[in-house]
């Protein structure tokens, strides 16, 4: 684990109250190292915009310290702190054209003119919008404009780069585009990136770690696929992708497995994470894909439970079918669309299961 | 489209009976316009009153005196008089009678005689200044001045000559802003003989002597539009002294208590009163005249000068002033007609006015802009 | 293109959407009708009374059709058929008394022509012209038969031998009916009908009934008018009423702008009299120096409102309005109580001894008073639109712009305020036009200096009644308004121009 003394980006304890009433952001830790694709990934109102807000220095930490590649950066004026930004509705000036914007943080650095046009005719070049230097922003697409923020705060280029829920205005399709380019534009560039979302897609497909904030404090923070397979808490494991949630208590841990006897009075196994005794309250977490129906598919040892298929929806490339489960309606497993494929009927009568280490016994 | 065509049909019939009710006078009211403030209060309790329960007729009154002949004009190319009498200064009342737009009367006619047999003609005198005017009163623009701002050890201001002292009177003036008395004065102070005043005035070495005169206070001068300016700069002492109407500096003094003096000198004559719109119905003329009548006649004219100090135009009602209304102190004493008062006394020329007026107006205000 | 019932598509469109319009002009009827009746119509009658010169014509329809014969440029008053001319011509307008309103316009362009008409209005009946109707009447009592005459004037034979006669009788006639409400064949003619009958006798026309002339001592019209007032055989009087008596003049134009007619064409007036374009040049200064002051305090106060939360905005704009819910002469006379000389603020800074009690400070009845009072009255023309516009410039590009590296002056100049600027214009075109026409503020703080050249046109429609140099002022206010807007449109853009959205 880096700690604050070497990260390039880090804050400390840092605590932000707009009212002086309540925390939006409460202990806040964070500490990234150079050149990272960071994604902060919560729900509205969790506190990840203020935090971009705080280090990009429009918002002023109520308490603790943020630092800047060892530098206190509390103090400083954010047109002093050099950092990029994309702006979730970009922010492009409408009265400057685009190479006038692109050329606006090269001219209040006092750069030379012939600098200048070089820099922004390589940044357009990077973006693939060289043409359109002499347009104004209203004249050009969502993605467009998108790609115009994108080379305006790298133009100078900075050493961090902030985003703001940059691709939240664009359609399915080019959003998708523009994930994979931004990436790429970041690992080449060697650029430390704050990347701002409530997308979990993107948070997954675009980062090298993704803290995930909920009520004020980074509820985990962990690489795309340790978030998705080994949620800490039941937030993660509800808020990131599609979860079962079965509820019941602890009766009986042993190292790394424990039994957990559910509400409905079965009983099965799961992984224990966040509970640390017999008798706690948790919240199991299957992932619908991890689900088996399929007896000889099944673990041999592993506690199955009966289920009711209730729907079956056809969704191209899976299958999602909707099971009544130890009393809940709301099991869902998903099954690939392959050849051998089953296709369950509603009504019909199965029985479950999973391999223990998918099922994780988390935080009530 | 039914409904907007009913709903345009509405609309105009609602205008067009709003039109009619506006232009419909009441068989049993009149609408008379004067000034406003003390002198209409003056009016309602010496005419208007005496008159309403006399004759059961309603009076409305309009206080749009100042802007009368503008509107008069305006109602006669509108071909609709709202007005039934109309109180104007003299100079006005020539102007109208000029355009056409205030009736000719024949005074002895139209006007009760004197309780002594007199006629209306030679009881009211030289203050018939046009056919079409109708006297009621003579007030004077007249000088008051802060008996606290007087130097030690000087005399206080006696008369409008004073306005022009400004070694023995320091401090700020407050003049009318039109040619009217300021030209007379400037001459007069400046050793012009009175009756030599509006020969001169009709040179431009006599106009320009005036605004010579005129040019040794200009800076020292607050120019007034509305009578009741000069009453409000002495009481706020924003100046020494200043010309207005002889009936509002009474009221700054006697009724408000305020320390300023009346300089009497010179005090510039001036007469108000009646004049008949051209183009009333006969009914409505008919009823005008009756009204005239009755508040003309030398009582009448006496009582108003129980409630102002503007003296009756009728010789006849001279005798009969008597105390004010309210205060109870004599009022002969505050009349610009008063001898003592009219020592010296400026007789307006409005015939000359009327020709002159344009053109001193002109350089008048090209005067006071340099 | 077909549409299905076979017609052309372009014909079928255009009578689906008639209906529309129809229905919509319906709609806007009621308002379009009020705007032209409330507003078009009168300035149209503003336009016309600027030029409109009739009342010459009209008043003297003859003496200007004999004037047409008098050379204007010699020095000599005109001769004889001129003032038999006028003589019938101010007779009559005496009777209708036309001739005191002839008076004043004439006096507008040549003082004392008023009191020389007066005058000749009430002397013109006294002329000794009666000579002619006892010459005529003694010759034969026919004459002074108004049913004779009736007669006369019926026979197309003696209407062709008599011109001036049957002109004038007719006049008469027709004033008899209008004015007196008589039947002219039982009124006796008057004398000025005789007049006219000698002089077509004296040029040798046939009379009805033959009279011995040679008795008759002829009267010298032109004598008795000279006798009235020398004026009238003052060729300068002539070249006035003959100037003035086309239909139409620019004469007030001229005035409006310090210029006159005079002998050798338009030239500039007096410099005693140089009056307008000096209003002209103050009025434009002043209502600039207000939009610009209004622009200055009025730029912060919008950009607070727009910027504050919701709350504190309100209050805000609150006291922003907090003028307009007050009456504008209790505003305008607060302002009296603080700037004069004795008033409040001059108080406050003898007070804090910042100046001397002798020399306190001139703030009313000057320009300065006009300028303080007015920016304060149209200051919420300037804070609303400003407001409208800044409220739609996202507070992200100020972030993006310091995020850039600009500091906060850099950032509110190159970004913020070139966005801000439809406001400004929007506030700038209302504020300077509003104060262009403003009167009753400078009216009554402006003093002598400080005044606009609206209150020159009150003046003139209320008081001096020269409702001719009033309209043409305005008309040139308004051309000069509606020059600055084409400027502005052609420099700004007037669609860049913002009051809200």
């Amino acid at each position: 684990m880096l700690d604050n003394e070497n990260a390039f980006v880090a804050f400390d304890r840092v605590q932000k109250s707009y009212d002086g009433e309540t925390l939006v952001v409460k202990d806040l830790n964070l500490a990234m190292p150079k050149g990272e694709f960071l994604t902060m990934l919560g729900p509205s109102g969790s506190g990840k915009t203020t935090c971009l807000m705080m280090l990009a220095g429009f918002e002023t930490a109520t308490h603790g310290d943020i630092t800047l590649d060892g530098i206190s950066i509390n103090n400083i004026p954010p047109h002093k702190r050099g950092i990029g930004m994309v702006f979730q509705n970009y922010a492009l000036f409408p009265h400057m054209t685009v190479a006038e914007n692109l050329s606006f943080p090269l001219e209040v650095r006092k750069m030379g003119k012939s600098e200048r046009e070089e820099k922004v005719k390589r940044a357009l070049d990077m973006v693939q919008m060289g043409s359109f230097a002499g347009r104004r922003p209203a004249q050009l697409s969502g993605g467009q404009q998108q790609r115009i923020a994108l080379a305006r705060a790298l133009v100078f280029e900075p050493e961090l780069v902030l985003m703001d829920e940059p691709l939240g205005a664009l359609d399915k399709q080019l959003r998708e585009t523009l994930q994979f380019e931004i990436t790429n534009l970041a690992h080449d560039l060697g650029i430390t990136t704050v990347y701002v979302t409530h997308d979990q897609t993107e948070a997954l497909t675009m980062s090298d770690r993704v803290a995930v904030f909920d009520d004020g404090r980074i509820q985990q923070l962990a690489p795309p696929d340790e978030l998705y397979e080994k949620p800490q808490n039941s937030f993660v494991a509800q808020f990131i992708g599609e979860n079962n949630t079965l509820e019941g208590v602890v009766q009986e841990i042993q190292g790394e497995t424990c039994i957990v006897k559910l509400d409905s009075g079965d009983i099965i196994d799961a992984v224990p994470v966040n509970v640390s005794a017999v008798g706690d309250r948790t919240k199991v977490s299957i992932r619908p894909e991890r689900v088996e129906f399929k007896r000889d598919r099944l673990h041999a040892d592993a506690h199955t439970l009966k289920a009711e298929v209730l729907e079956f929806i056809y969704m191209g490339d899976i299958f999602r079918t909707r099971l009544r489960v130890a009393g809940t309606d709301e099991f869902v497993i998903k099954t690939r669309n392959a050849p051998d494929q089953a296709r369950l009927k509603p009504g019909e009568m199965i029985e479950i299961g999973w391999l223990p280490q998918d099922c994780r016994a988390l935080d009530a | 489209m039914k409904t907007t065509l009913k709903l345009m049909a509405t609309t105009c019939l609602t205008l067009t009976a709003t039109m009619a009710v506006a232009d419909g006078h009441m068989a049993n009211e009149m609408t008379i316009v004067s000034w406003g403030g003390a002198y209409s209060a003056s009016q309602d309790n010496a005419y208007h009153q005496p008159y309403i329960a006399q004759s059961g007729i309603s009076i409305i009154n309009d206080e749009s005196a100042s802007e009368a002949v503008a509107k008069l004009r305006a109602m006669n190319e509108a071909g609709n008089i709202t007005w039934d009498l109309v109180d104007v200064e003299a100079a006005d009342a020539i102007r109208l009678c000029d355009e056409g737009l205030a009736m000719e009367v024949d005074v002895d006619e139209v006007l009760a005689a004197a309780p002594d047999g007199t006629s209306a003609t030679d009881d009211f005198g030289g203050a018939l200044v046009s056919d079409c005017f109708i006297p009621q009163i003579v007030f004077s623009t007249t000088f008051g001045y802060r008996t606290d701002m007087v130097p030690e050890g000087v005399e206080p201001p006696s008369g409008a000559c004073d306005v022009f002292d400004l070694e023995t009177y320091p401090g700020k003036r407050a003049l009318n802003r039109n040619p009217i008395a300021n030209m007379e004065w400037a001459l007069l102070c400046d050793g012009v003989a009175y009756e030599d005043v509006y020969d001169m005035l009709e040179t431009d070495e006599g106009q320009a002597q005036a605004f010579a005169k005129l040019d040794t206070i200009k800076d020292q001068t607050i120019w007034w539009t509305a009578g009741a300016e000069t009453p409000q700069l002495l009481a706020d002492g924003e100046i020494f002294m200043g010309s207005t109407y002889n009936g509002r500096l009474f009221s700054l003094i006697a009724e408000q208590g305020q320390p300023v003096g009346m300089a009497w000198d010179w005090q510039m004559f001036d007469l108000d009163g009646w004049v008949i719109p051209t183009g009333l119905s006969e009914d409505r003329l008919a009823r005008t005249l009756d009204y005239v009548y009755f508040a003309t006649d030398t009582q009448r004219l006496a009582d108003q000068a129980a409630y102002i100090s503007y003296g009756p135009t009728r010789q006849s009602s001279a005798p009969l002033v008597g105390k004010h209304a309210t205060l109870g102190i004599d009022m002969a004493p505050h009349m610009p007609t008063e001898p003592s008062n009219a020592e010296n006394t400026f007789y307006n020329n409005y015939l000359w006015w009327a020709d002159y007026r344009d053109d001193l107006d002109a350089k008048f205000q090209a005067w006071l802009a340099q | 293109m077909l549409a299905a019932d076979g017609r052309p598509l372009k014909a079928s469109l255009n009578r689906a959407l008639r209906r529309q319009k129809i229905r919509a002009l319906f709609l806007i009827a009621p308002l379009l009708i009020f705007i032209l009746v409330s507003f078009v119509m009168p300035i149209f009658d503003m336009l016309l009374r600027s030029v409109e010169n009739q009342i010459v014509g009209n008043t003297l329809p003859r003496t200007v059709v004999a004037l047409q014969d008098w050379d204007e440029n010699a020095d000599t008053a005109p001769d004889e058929v001129v003032f038999a001319a006028l003589y019938t011509d101010i007779a009559l307008a005496a009777e209708y008394k036309t001739h005191t309103r002839l008076g004043s316009r004439l006096n507008y362009e040549m003082t004392g022509i008023s009191s020389l008409f007066r005058k000749t209005g009430r002397a013109v009946g006294r002329f000794e012209t009666d000579v002619y109707t006892e010459a005529f009447q003694a010759a034969d009592p026919a004459y002074a038969d108004p049913a004779q005459w009736a007669g006369w004037m019926q026979d197309d034979n003696i209407r062709a031998a008599l011109p001036q006669t049957t002109n004038t009788y007719d006049a008469w006639a027709q004033m008899i009916v209008e004015e007196e409400n008589d039947i002219p064949a039982e009124e006796e003619p008057w004398d000025f009908v005789y007049t006219a009958l000698y002089a077509d006798a004296a040029g040798g026309a046939a009379l009805p009934i033959s009279v011995d002339l040679s008795a008759i001592e002829p009267v010298s019209l032109q004598a008795s008018f000279a006798e009235i007032d020398e004026d009238w055989i003052d060729p300068d009087v002539w070249q006035t009423i003959k100037a003035f008596s086309p239909s139409y003049t620019d004469g007030y134009f001229l005035n409006a702008v310090d210029l006159l007619r005079g002998a050798d064409g338009v030239e500039q007036r007096p410099e005693n009299e140089r009056l307008y374009i000096g209003q002209f040049i103050n009025t434009f200064v002043m209502s600039l120096s207000i939009m610009g002051m209004c622009v200055l305090l009025g730029y912060p106060i919008a950009w607070l409102l727009a910027n504050l939360p919701a709350r504190s905005a309100n209050l805000l704009m609150i006291l922003v309005l907090l003028p307009f819910w007050t009456s504008l002469l209790v505003r305008t006379s607060a302002w009296k109580v603080l700037l004069q000389q004795q008033g409040v603020i001059n108080d406050l800074l003898v007070w804090m001894r910042i100046i001397a009690d002798d020399g306190r400070l001139t703030m009313i009845n000057n320009q300065t008073g006009t300028i303080i009072a007015m920016t304060h009255i149209l200051l919420p023309f300037m804070i609303l639109p400003l407001y409208s516009v800044m409220k739609t410039i996202p507070p992200s590009y100020l972030r993006a712009a310091k995020s850039l590296g600009a500091t906060d002056w850099t950032a509110f100049w190159r970004v913020y305020f070139p966005q801000s600027v439809p406001g400004i214009g929007a506030g700038c075109i209302l504020v300077f036009i509003l104060s262009i026409g403003y009167y009753i503020t400078p009216e009554l703080v402006g003093g002598t200096k400080g005044v606009f050249i609206s209150n020159r046109i009150a003046f003139h429609i209320s008081s001096s009644l020269n409702w001719g140099l009033a309209a043409a002022l305005g008309t040139i206010l308004l051309t000069v308004v509606m020059v600055l807007y084409w400027m502005y449109d052609k420099i700004v853009g007037i669609d860049n121009v913002k009051l809200g959205g």
